[in-house]
């Protein structure tokens, strides 16, 4: 191993505790990453804020009574409740205790408190060919694909640690080799209606972590430039259903101007024709519940946007959702503030929807037990439901969620998915 | 590398972390994400498009090629350590950073790390569910 001065510094606890103890985990893991060096980060995103129990809870108040503090701009994941809010659902006093808990010690390490799993969408997001360490997998994805940034898959515990430390393993997507393309995905008769519709952007992130689960995919043939809320469902999407940390997607994203500047110039060593037939099994492979029945529409993982309200709130603008069917939004503290300041959450409370802040219902246990049909137009939301929360998904566009909610039962326009046949 | 004894065959692996286990193997060739894949109570495979769902890996030999999605995996893990409803050691095709990780804190927190071995992708794909496995502290595997 080849340690820098400041790194044998903080081993021999020269620093403080709490940066021998991190430095001291991330040597530990130097080689399991596969090489022998570590080098600076200039920010970090910490997922570690998860409550995911007593463990997660112990480990950052260990830290934070070691005195830690984090030595570059570190933004927080999302929390295990919605800190002020937590008591209109049916979170467990001892869990909303414990992850409020948890809360304090990683404020009390200095970092920014964001609470949200959209970090890139505040004003904290990196910039491109930034080196940085970011939890989170639709995070990494993110800063990876659309912003350029340089983050590796950083584990929950660890990314913390490289906060602390300003350094991390010198490895894999921190540089240029690492960050080439192993799979082009040819987009192969893909119509532009479909490409135009927000329900393709899910439905592609999901397939493209089936299909290179842990490659790094150059998608090609793209017709139409996406929006960020459309390239963030891709990230989320392909991080659920695969470990997709980096995509290029070509005249897209940028650093693939060129399908050759995505492969650095060689060849793709894989070429995968990717056609209907194949989006609209990933579309289908997405929904769980059959029939109409619908108890909720959860909306906002990642986090709701203040262009996902403006989309939204046109939409229930006057209108009502059936009172047996829940309808919620997650976002962050900062988009909900903005969005009432601006007048969109008024019709959408009008229209009877929640919204809930600092976390989502995937990391904060608060939907009651009656809620076994819930629908969503997030790829990440539809994939792990039914084995976080024991529920069956129904997956659909914006619109649909809301017509739904309106009738009180599953309405999905299937159109665009049945346009043109097979490749 | 394996070597053949009687019913009993050796494989060569990686050690990714260093100590020993015994256990039945629970395998599938399938990633699979801890975090809304893993029950932390239970140990129960809970990934409901997952192959392994319904099985429990609490004190299994866990055999998975590696962790896909979510970077909470570690967490989950470290809290079923903490719990007792770990695997009792994990075999891989490569290097897993989010399973390493989590006994490395588990070291750390609570002294209860449990071992890690990678193994070429051939050797990996001939562990079988049910079978008997003893990860040794040089990476062996001796499978019957």
């Amino acid at each position: 191993m080849v340690l820098s001065e400041f790194d044998k510094a903080l081993l021999a606890g020269e620093e403080g505790p709490a940066s021998q103890m991190a430095m001291r985990i991330l040597h530990r893991m130097l080689p399991v990453f596969g090489v022998d060096r570590f080098m600076d980060v200039e920010a970090a995103h910490i997922d570690s804020t998860v409550y995911m129990g007593v463990a997660t809870m112990e480990y950052a108040e260990r830290l934070a009574e070691l005195g830690a503090k984090v030595r570059v701009p570190a933004t927080l994941n999302v929390s295990g409740v919605d800190e002020h809010g937590w008591q209109e659902w049916e979170v467990p006093e001892e869990v909303a205790s414990n992850a409020t808990r948890q809360m304090r010690a990683y404020e009390a390490m200095g970092c920014i408190p964001t609470w949200t799993c959209a970090p890139y969408q505040t004003d904290h997001a990196p910039s491109f060919g930034q080196q940085i360490a970011a939890g989170e997998s639709n995070v990494i994805g993110y800063y990876n694909s659309v912003i350029g940034a340089r983050t590796e898959r950083y584990p929950d515990l660890l990314d913390i640690c490289a906060a602390i430390t300003a350094r991390v393993p010198a490895a894999g997507l921190h540089l240029d080799e690492g960050r080439k393309g192993t799979v082009l995905l040819r987009l192969t008769n893909v119509p532009t209606a479909l490409q135009e519709d927000d329900a393709f952007y899910p439905v592609l992130g999901h397939l493209i972590g089936r299909m290179a689960p842990d490659g790094i995919p150059v998608i090609e043939g793209m017709n139409v430039q996406p929006t960020n809320d459309q390239l963030k469902a891709v990230c989320a999407g392909g991080a659920s259903s695969g470990a997709i940390a980096l995509f290029h997607m070509v005249g897209v994203t940028p650093e693939a101007a060129t399908t050759k500047d995505a492969f650095l110039g060689d060849e793709p060593p894989r070429v995968v024709e990717v056609g209907m037939d194949e989006l609209r099994t990933s579309y289908q492979d997405l929904s769980t519940a059959q029939g109409e029945r619908l108890d909720m529409v959860v909306l906002g993982s990642p986090h709701f946007s203040i262009d996902e309200f403006k989309a939204l709130a046109p939409l229930v603008k006057g209108r009502r959702k059936a009172d047996e069917v829940d309808f919620l939004v997650t976002c962050s503290r900062t988009v909900r503030m903005i969005a009432d300041h601006v007048g969109l959450l008024e019709p959408i409370e009008a229209f009877g929807a929640k919204i809930t802040v600092d976390t989502c219902p995937l990391t904060s246990p608060m939907l009651p037990e009656r809620i076994k049909n819930l629908m969503t137009n997030s790829a990440k939301y539809a994939y792990y439901s039914p084995g976080l929360l024991g529920v069956d998904v129904i997956y659909g566009r914006l619109t649909d969620c809301v017509q739904s909610a309106i009738e009180g039962k599953v309405i999905r326009e299937e159109g665009p998915w049945n346009a043109a046949g097979g490749r | 590398m394996q070597r053949e004894d009687g019913d009993m065959r050796t494989l060569q692996g990686e050690v990714i972390i260093e100590g020993r286990a015994e256990g039945q193997i629970l395998a599938s060739t399938e990633p699979l994400s801890f975090w809304g894949g893993y029950d932390q109570h239970t140990g129960e495979i809970i990934d409901r498009r997952h192959p392994l769902s319904g099985e429990n890996g609490s004190g299994r030999i866990l055999v998975l090629p590696f962790t896909r999605g979510s970077s909470t995996t570690t967490a989950i893990l470290l809290e079923s350590v903490r719990r007792g409803v770990a695997p009792a050691g994990i075999i891989t095709d490569r290097a897993d950073v989010f399973l390493a990780l989590a006994s490395v804190v588990a070291d750390e927190m609570y002294e209860g790390a449990f071992p890690m071995v990678a193994v070429d992708r051939d050797l990996f794909a001939t562990l079988r569910t049910g079978e008997s496995a003893r990860i040794l502290a040089d990476g062996r595997i001796e499978v019957a």
